[in-house]
This record gives structure tokens, C-alpha cells and sequence, in this order.
């Protein structure tokens, strides 16, 4: 329990910071508002999507991606705070060893609620309108914020083992941009040369974006295998895929934590 | 008095091949309610000795317990009686002073009202009121050490460690956190704290331990440090007449051979007997009708000791750095 209540003073002291410094909150929020605009209108047109509308494909596309670079903003924080002496201090205190990692990864995802509520009123302004029902939009969202948080756990392991916090940054977009692109999330797989469209296919960014299509009511669209397991139940395999994340990131950061030294 | 901090043959090393040796067989002790000054150059091992106290890093080898609780193998019931505030200012920049000090008393489980009682409190002594809804960004680098010691001293730790409290602060900067520090040791604290500069050990230390390459090279109050390295001298000059009557008259009454600057008229000669040579010195001089233009006794400094121990030490280990390839590597 006092754990639980250590990791929420973390939390709340990052969402302190975002009231101090709310350009922080702009500028994550900007971006991927951009990004929604952008394929909206200049790339948009030039992908073809018969049948469907290209902005229903591209927001949960996007969503996806957004919550995807968690881990960014999770190991720049926490590298960040490594380099000031913050996490020497926190590791001085009594508190558990968990809570630190919990309370910045809670933080993030908090932050994602932000993001993915303005993301979500840009697309509705944009002609995004799902066809689902409520209560699939909302689980839709939920997901969203689970795999963000999944992803957040491995941006710990890595804003703790890096010795700047320019190079957590910079690390994980060589790592997560080529994972978003090289996915369904902005169009079609069959575009790809056939050895992709495979890689694609069993990206967790690609089964989480078909599994949230799925949940907004659009119509699944199959790559070069239609039967794969991941292309006919991209739910359960992003689960499977988030479960992953967490079973091998959340321990190993809590072990590197507590034997981090600063470089 | 008992052992409060107690560290025995800690041995500490870096690098994928343990080729950094910054802990070499370090021992200490320091008792309960007083101040020890772990004093050395860059490099030497003091940050690495005060990370394994406060339970941050764990040793390779050897013990250490602080007020008789092991590090290594309790070390969350350690982090709930000490306080500790690093090399670097560490309190979050972006929030105020008051934010970081809920924040931290928050996390030593006070209570909402408490944790708001006692930064009040922490920020009054430590006279940063006014500053205290201001970002720490905007605060000086003498205020941002103050702020992170208050942050230290939230639960009135009973031990207290302090990574060079006052580096990269001004005279002033430094004056104010030595009267702080000194007020602290008079509520019972028990205190270490590393620094490089002497005259600061000399001010705020109980006991001074010298270390060196990571290991102990001396230890000891100021003054038996001083003494173990020289006893005192006197020194005096006069006018250029009088120079070798004077010169004479030293050298019978301490029996030994002085040195002699002519340019500056100024004698210097060993003192084994202290003031009662240079009283002695003194009414002979008068008998001989030479009045002195200056007369002291002059104890070396603690930066003639320092000099004088890790000079020596220096030498010894050239083979020993040859032999093994630089045994201490840079960051
Ligand atoms: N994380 C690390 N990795 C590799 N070597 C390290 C690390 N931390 C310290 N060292 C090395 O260990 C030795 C002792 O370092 P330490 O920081 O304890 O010295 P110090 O006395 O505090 O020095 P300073 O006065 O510069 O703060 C140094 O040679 C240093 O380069
Ligand atoms: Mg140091």
C-alpha cells in the first residue's frame, strides 16, 4: 500500500512539472496533431484506400503511434533524472524500489489520456466518426492506454541504462519510427515488397492498429497472409504482445534500478 | 561514545574488468554526535565511500554498518535514520523549493500537514521563505545547496552525509553553509562529510581522515596531523645588520640549525618547545638590544600536510601504477 501511495507522489510530482512548465504538455500534444493533419491532407490523397475513407484508417493508426513513442518520453525522464542526481536521491530514501519506475510510468500514461483526448477531438474534426458503439470506442481507448503503458516499461529499462538523456531520445526513434511505418498504421501492407509485408504483419504496431480498427467497427484489411494467426485475431495478439512487454521489462527495470549507478 | 558509522576494509571497483580500484581496503569509524572529514583529492574515492554508506552502491568487499545496522544487508532500515545530500545539488529544477520539499517529505510518509509544517520550518532556517514559490532554476548555486540540504534533514536524520557541501560556492555561499552545518552538529547529528579543502575540514571535523588512491593515508584530529608532520617553527626577520647576531642567538636556544632568507631578513628554525622558545627567544633578543620587525610561531597548514602525505604517497605507488596499468582510470 505505501508503495502504491510513493509511486502516486512521483506521479504527481511529474504532473506538477506540467503545470509549470505546460509547453512540455504543448508541444507533446502539437506534434501528433500534426501528424494527424499532415496524412489528412497531404498524404492522405495520394494513398489509396478503396472502400473506406482514409481518415477512419489513419486515426487509429496514429493513435497507436502516439502511444508507441511512450517509451521515449519515459526514458527521457527518467534519464533525465538520473543525470540531475534525482534518482541517487530517490534511491536514498526508504521508499519501495518500485516506485520511482511505477510513478513515472502512471505519469506518462496519464499524459496520454491528454494526448489521445485532444488527438481524438482533432480527428472528429477532421471527418473521423467510428462506427462502433460506445462502449467499443471506449474499450478501443483503453487498449490504446495499456500498450502505452507496456511500451513505457521498456522506455525505463532504457532512460536507466544510457549514460546522456540526448542519446535515450534519439536511440529510441531509430528504434520505434522504423516500427511504426513498417506497419499498417498509414497504409495498406500491400504496398510493401513481399518480405516486409511478413515483418508488418507480425509487428505489434500493425496488431494493435487492426485490433483498434477493429474495435471503431471498420473492416479488417489483410496483408499477403490473410490466415496468419496475428491478421485473424489481432486483439489476442497484441495482448499477447503487451503481456510480453510487461513480463520481461517490468523486472528487469525494477533490477536495474535498484543497481543503477549514475555514468 | 559509540561507533555511529563504522566501515571496515571496503573495497570497491569499476569497469567490466574491475580495473578501476576507487575503494582499496577503506576503513573508518566515526562516533556518535560527531563530525568526520573524509578529506582527498579528485579522484580519490570519497563519493564512492559515501554511495556505499548511504546504501546506493554495494561494496565488493568488506563491511559496513551505520549506527549498527549493515548496509549491504538492511539497507531500507539505513535509508529511514539518514539524510544525505550529494556532490550535485539533486532536487527536481523545474518545481519550486517548497513542491521539492512536500515531494520528498511525501516520500518520508508524512502526513499532508506534516510534510507542509515541516517545509515551512526547513525553508525559514534555511533562510529560502522567499524564494520558496520560485522555480529551483532560478535559485543561486548557494541557495540550490541549501535547498537540497534542507531536503536531506526532513526527518531529522541521525546520520547525516555531505558529498562537498560547499564546492562551487563563493566565500560567502560557503561561510553561510558552515554556520548552517555547525548549528546541525549542535543538535546531536552524527556527521560525515568529504571535501577537498582543507581549511573546511579544519573548521567544521572532529576527525580528519586523509584518503588517497582509496585507502587511508592518515587520520587524526587537525592538530596531530599537523604534528605528525612537522612541530612548529619560529620564524622572524630583522634588520639586515642584525641577521646572523639574531641567527646566533635562535640557533644556541633550540639547539639546532636554522635557515636563513637574507633578501627577505627573515630566519625560520624548529620549535620543539613552542612558546616557551619564543618567549625565550624573545628577552634574549631584547638583552641584545635587536628588536625584531616580525616574530611567530607558525604551525604548518593543513595544506602542508595534505602536500606533505599525498606527495609521499604519490611516490611510493609510481611502480605499483606502472606495474599495473593505472590502477585509478578517469570517468
Ligand atoms: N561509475 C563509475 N565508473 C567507472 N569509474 C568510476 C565510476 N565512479 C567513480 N569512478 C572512478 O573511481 C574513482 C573514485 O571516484 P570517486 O567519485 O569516489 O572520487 P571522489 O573522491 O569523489 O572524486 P571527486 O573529488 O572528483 O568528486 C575515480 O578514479 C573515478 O574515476
Ligand atoms: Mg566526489
Amino acid at each position: 500500500m505505501n508503495a502504491m501511495r510513493d509511486a502516486l507522489v512521483i506521479t504527481k510530482r511529474q504532473l506538477l512539472q506540467l503545470l509549470r512548465v505546460p509547453e512540455v504538455l504543448i508541444f507533446s500534444t502539437i506534434q501528433p496533431v500534426m501528424f494527424v493533419l499532415l496524412f489528412r491532407y497531404v498524404f492522405g490523397g495520394a494513398i489509396n484506400t478503396p472502400g473506406v475513407d482514409y481518415v477512419q484508417l489513419l486515426m487509429p493508426g496514429i493513435f497507436v503511434q502516439t502511444v508507441a513513442f511512450t517509451v521515449a518520453s519515459t526514458a527521457l525522464g527518467l534519464a533525465e533524472d538520473m543525470q540531475k542526481g534525482l534518482i541517487d536521491r530517490f534511491r536514498s530514501l526508504p521508499i519501495s524500489r518500485s516506485a520511482v519506475v511505477v510513478g513515472r510510468t502512471l505519469g506518462d500514461a496519464t499524459l496520454n489520456v491528454v494526448v489521445l483526448i485532444v488527438m481524438a477531438f482533432t480527428g472528429l474534426l477532421v471527418g473521423w466518426r467510428p462506427s462502433s458503439s460506445l462502449f467499443e470506442v471506449f474499450a478501443g481507448f483503453l487498449f490504446l492506454l495499456i500498450f502505452g503503458y507496456a511500451m513505457s516499461w521498456m522506455g525505463v529499462l532504457v532512460g536507466l541504462s544510457v549514460r546522456d538523456s540526448r542519446v535515450a531520445n534519439s536511440a529510441v526513434f531509430l528504434f520505434v519510427f522504423p516500427m511504426t511505418f513498417l506497419s499498417n498504421a498509414f497504409a495498406p501492407t500491400t504496398g510493401m515488397p513481399r518480405p516486409l509485408q511478413y515483418v508488418a504483419e507480425w509487428n505489434p504496431v500493425s496488431t494493435m492498429v487492426a485490433g483498434v480498427r477493429d474495435l471503431f467497427g471498420l473492416e479488417p484489411i489483410f496483408g499477403v497472409t490473410a490466415n496468419s494467426f496475428p491478421s485473424q485475431n489481432p486483439l489476442i495478439m497484441s495482448l499477447i504482445y503487451i503481456g510480453l512487454l510487461m513480463a520481461i521489462f517490468i523486472p528487469l527495470s525494477v533490477r536495474k534500478y535498484k543497481n543503477v549507478t549514475p555514468k | 561514545m559509540s561507533a555511529s558509522i563504522i566501515a571496515e576494509d571496503l573495497v570497491k571497483t569499476y569497469g567490466a574488468h574491475h580495473e578501476v580500484r576507487a575503494l582499496d581496503g577503506l576503513s573508518l569509524t566515526v562516533n556518535e554526535g560527531t563530525v568526520l572529514s573524509l578529506l582527498g583529492p579528485n579522484g580519490s574515492g570519497k563519493t564512492t565511500t559515501v554511495r556505499i554508506l548511504a546504501t546506493l552502491l554495494r561494496p565488493d568487499s568488506g563491511r559496513a554498518q551505520v549506527a549498527g545496522i549493515d548496509v549491504v544487508k538492511n539497507p531500507q532500515k539505513v535509508r529511514e535514520i539518514i539524510g544525505l545530500s550529494g556532490q550535485y545539488a539533486a532536487v527536481d529544477e523545474t518545481l519550486t523549493g517548497w513542491d521539492n520539499l512536500i515531494m520528498f517529505g511525501r516520500l518520508y510518509h508524512l502526513s499532508g500537514r506534516g510534510a507542509k509544517v515541516r517545509a515551512a520550518e526547513l525553508l525559514e532556517k534555511f533562510s529560502l521563505t522567499d524564494a520558496a514559490k520560485r522555480p529551483i532554476k532560478t535559485y543561486s548555486g548557494g541557495m540550490r545547496r541549501r535547498l537540497d540540504l534542507a531536503a536531506s534533514l526532513i526527518v531529522k536524520p541521525k546520520v547525516l552525509f555531505l558529498d562537498e557541501p560547499t564546492t562551487g560556492l563563493d566565500p560567502r555561499g560557503r561561510q553561510e553553509m558552515w554556520e548552517v552545518i555547525n548549528e546541525l552538529v549542535k543538535g546531536g547529528v552524527t556527521l560525515l562529510l568529504t571535501t577537498q579543502y582543507l581549511e573546511e575540514a579544519d573548521q567544521l571535523a572532529d576527525e580528519i581522515v586523509v584518503i588517497d588512491h582509496g585507502h587511508v593515508i592518515a587520520q587524526g584530529t587537525a592538530d596531530s596531523l599537523k604534528r605528525e608532520v612537522g612541530g612548529e617553527r619560529l620564524e622572524l626577520s630583522v634588520n639586515s645588520e642584525n641577521l646572523d647576531k639574531a641567527k646566533g642567538i635562535v640557533e644556541r636556544l633550540t639547539n639546532s640549525v636554522a635557515t636563513e632568507d637574507s633578501q627577505m631578513h627573515k630566519i625560520s628554525v624548529a620549535a620543539p618547545e613552542g612558546t616557551r622558545t619564543l618567549i625565550e627567544t624573545l628577552r634574549q633578543l631584547d638583552t641584545a638590544g635587536i628588536q625584531p620587525l616580525d616574530i611567530a610561531l607558525k604551525r604548518p597548514s593543513l595544506d602542508d600536510v595534505f602536500l606533505a602525505l599525498t606527495g609521499h604517497v604519490a611516490e611510493e605507488q609510481i611502480e605499483e601504477v606502472v606495474g599495473a596499468k593505472s590502477k585509478r582510470g578517469k570517468r
